[in-house]
């Protein structure tokens, strides 16, 4: 059975002065319906792009995109890579549609919330402009703004950051997609606006049957959420399996030191944070072989220095858990064993 | 000497509200911080946590006397510094230093590492012993930055290497206090924690107090020992930082605690989250009575009426609130 979303090999690569930025290299996920996915990582790691290239959003005559995204809707299968601008322009906001960090950049000044939200209502529905805010105001609504009704002829500026993070998610949602990007849905927002606004994602996603790909940093609100986490690093994806797999038994080093690093209220303050040595990589100029090598405490033990040379490739090691390292899963345990 | 490097005694700071245009008068106050009591003891961390806009932020400035305070009383070092000028505020700044959040618009883009450490000793007029440059390298190599990038401009640095030049600035001068405005929350998670270590691991070096602002409650425990929990420019609980999380007081204190995602599956399904109603009000027209009580679920009518008391509930543990948690 295929998912609603396949990504296969997709590599995007842009031109800058420094040289070629390959962002996403070979980068290869699926989510279904009713299914979330988080993609783990940090700044840098091409956490974003790939999902850019999915919506079509990306520069046509700057960047290079190869592979494939296919979307399975119920009239047959879309190459959202392949296929072209108009095509694409139809599927978006439709199909699929997106939410940005900042609700604040991503909403127009000028018009108001109800307008805003309408407009993407009138793209795909016959009706007067009393009937798009009329949809707008049911879509606050649903996204949980009281008072509605006067609330959708406000601006922008009238609402506060969770809620014009509400009126973002009910634009995105305004023509029903089965595919939501959330691209940092709640990295701009306080904790307590962040668990309302995560709560209503996932209510919103039970309710419409979404498939939702959740692109964050923090590891905290992907345990919260996602059925199943993709970790980026260098622009490949370096561990791919369900949350109980990732939390509980990484394996990747990557993995493994972020897990550590950061600090969990559960537990005593005493101890020293296991911090990851170094920094991320530059995508200009990758490491060769892993990216990870130049960090990764586990390297010396990989005796045949494949590290060094050769890029490990994605391999399953059983029941659907993915990961890109040359240290075989029981040696990486029984080395985070003697060190512990 | 006294027991506390810093003192503050119901300190308030109001910015006036001005309506638009270009003839505007006051039509109101900020009350971003509205009598807040808090003490750093020698050596000590104290975390001021709280969302955005709850004042905490400020309460860093004023303590630096980049605010002018409304009304209350700054105690550092035994010196009463309310209401010093700046010149007689010069050679106190020496031994209080900030760490700013964002390592990108903290540094001069014009000025090499070198300058911008080493501008600390200018202004101050100081030569340190060995050496402008040679304090400067010892500095670089103290932060774990190479001191060979003396000439280096902040843009060849990365965003935790940035932060590190900008905490070698604080440290020139030696200070007693290091007062941190959300030192990490910029930084990616792997970068955080060399940070976060690099903090801990000054402070028993050189005997650092660290008044701690920010909002993620996470770094906030690990690095403080004790905590003050502020919302809408008000101390709501202050407690030690094991108590604090073992043992809540006030309804805003768990209900942030149950906010925060915790970066494990398993107890984040079984936990039982309070999840609160709403946003936070305007400072300009705070609620009355408890500020809190327009967004909790145990306000009743006298938490509309009356501003509760602080109340100590065990000896290091105080709370302001009619109904505290038992």
């Amino acid at each position: 059975m295929s998912k609603f979303l396949e990504v296969t090999n997709l590599n995007v690569t842009f031109p800058t002065q420094d040289g070629e930025v390959r962002a996403s290299n070979e980068v290869s996920y699926s989510v279904d319906l009713g299914e979330t996915l988080a993609i783990v990582g940090e700044s840098g790691s091409g956490k974003s792009v790939s999902n850019l290239a999915v919506m079509g959003l990306h520069n046509p005559t700057r960047t290079k995109i190869t592979g494939s995204a296919v979307l399975n809707l119920a009239n047959g299968p879309v190459d959202v890579i392949s296929a072209s601008a108009e095509t694409v322009r139809r599927l978006r906001g439709k199909a699929m549609s997106m939410i940005f960090q900042d609700p604040m950049s991503a909403l127009h000044p000028f018009f108001t919330i109800g307008d805003q939200i309408a407009e993407g209502w009138h793209l795909y529905n016959k009706g007067s402009k009393k009937d798009g805010i009329k949809k707008a105001t049911e879509m606050l609504e649903i996204v949980g703004i009281p008072d509605a009704s006067s609330r959708v002829h406000d601006y922008p500026h009238q609402f506060s950051g969770g809620m014009r993070q509400r009126a973002m998610i009910a634009m995105a949602l305004v023509n029903n997609p089965s595919l939501l990007i959330a691209d940092e849905p709640t990295t701009a927002l306080d904790v307590t606006v962040q668990s309302q606004i995560l709560k209503l994602l996932k209510d919103l996603q039970k309710e419409f049957n979404m498939a939702i790909i959740l692109i964050t940093h923090d590891l905290g609100v992907v345990a919260e959420v996602a059925d199943r986490i993709c970790v980026m690093y260098g622009g490949r994806i370096v561990e791919n399996g369900t949350v109980d797999d990732i939390f509980y038994r990484p394996e990747h080093p990557y993995t493994l030191g972020l897990l550590n690093s950061v600090p969990r209220i559960s537990d005593g303050q005493s101890h020293r944070l296991r911090a990851i040595p170094g920094q991320p990589p530059s995508l200009i100029s990758l490491p060769s072989g892993c990216a990870f090598q130049p960090r990764c405490e586990y390297s010396s033990k990989v005796t045949s220095g494949a590290c060094n040379s050769t890029v490990p490739s994605l391999s399953d090691k059983g029941s659907g858990h993915l990961s890109r390292c040359h240290l075989d899963v029981a040696d990486l345990n029984n080395l985070v064993k003697d060190k512990a | 000497m006294t027991e506390n490097i810093l003192e503050l005694n119901n300190l308030t700071k109001f910015f006036p509200a001005k309506a638009g245009g270009i003839f505007s008068r006051a039509k109101g106050e900020v009350r971003a911080v509205d009598g807040v009591s808090l003490t750093v003891a020698r050596g000590e961390t104290v975390g001021l946590v709280g969302e955005s806009g709850c004042g905490k932020t400020t309460v860093g400035r004023t303590v630096m006397k980049l605010y002018e305070p409304t009304s209350g009383q700054i105690v550092f070092d035994g010196q009463d510094i309310t209401n010093l000028k700046r010149k007689e505020m010069k050679p106190i700044r020496s031994k209080m230093q900030m760490i700013f959040q964002d390592p990108f618009s903290s540094l001069n883009p014009r000025h090499t590492v070198g300058t911008i450490i080493s501008s600390s000793y200018t202004i101050h007029d100081i030569e340190p012993e060995g050496g402008v440059e040679h304090s400067v390298r010892e500095l670089l190599t103290l932060v774990g930055l190479n001191p060979e990038h003396i000439n280096r401009f902040p843009h060849e640095f990365s965003g935790g290497q940035r932060q590190r030049i900008g905490i070698a600035r604080s440290l020139a001068l030696k200070p007693k206090l290091i007062v941190a405005d959300e030192p990490v929350s910029a930084l990616d998670v792997s970068i955080q924690a060399q940070v976060i270590n690099l903090l801990d691991d000054l402070q028993k070096e050189l005997g650092l107090s660290y008044l701690f602002v920010a909002h993620d409650l996470s770094i906030v425990q690990h690095i403080s020992d004790r905590v003050v929990v502020m919302y809408l420019g008000k101390v709501m609980e202050m407690a030690p930082t094991r108590e604090l999380f073992a043992n809540p007081r006030h309804p805003y204190t768990k209900a942030l605690l149950s906010a925060v995602p915790v970066a494990d599956p398993k107890m984040g399904r079984s936990r039982e989250r309070i999840i609160l109603q709403g946003d936070l009000p305007s400072p300009v027209n705070p609620p009355s009575g408890c500020v809190f009580n327009t967004r909790c679920w145990k306000a009743q009518d006298i938490c509309r009426t009356a501003v509760p008391e602080t109340i100590q509930v065990t000896p290091l543990q105080t709370v302001a609130c009619h109904f505290p948690e038992v």
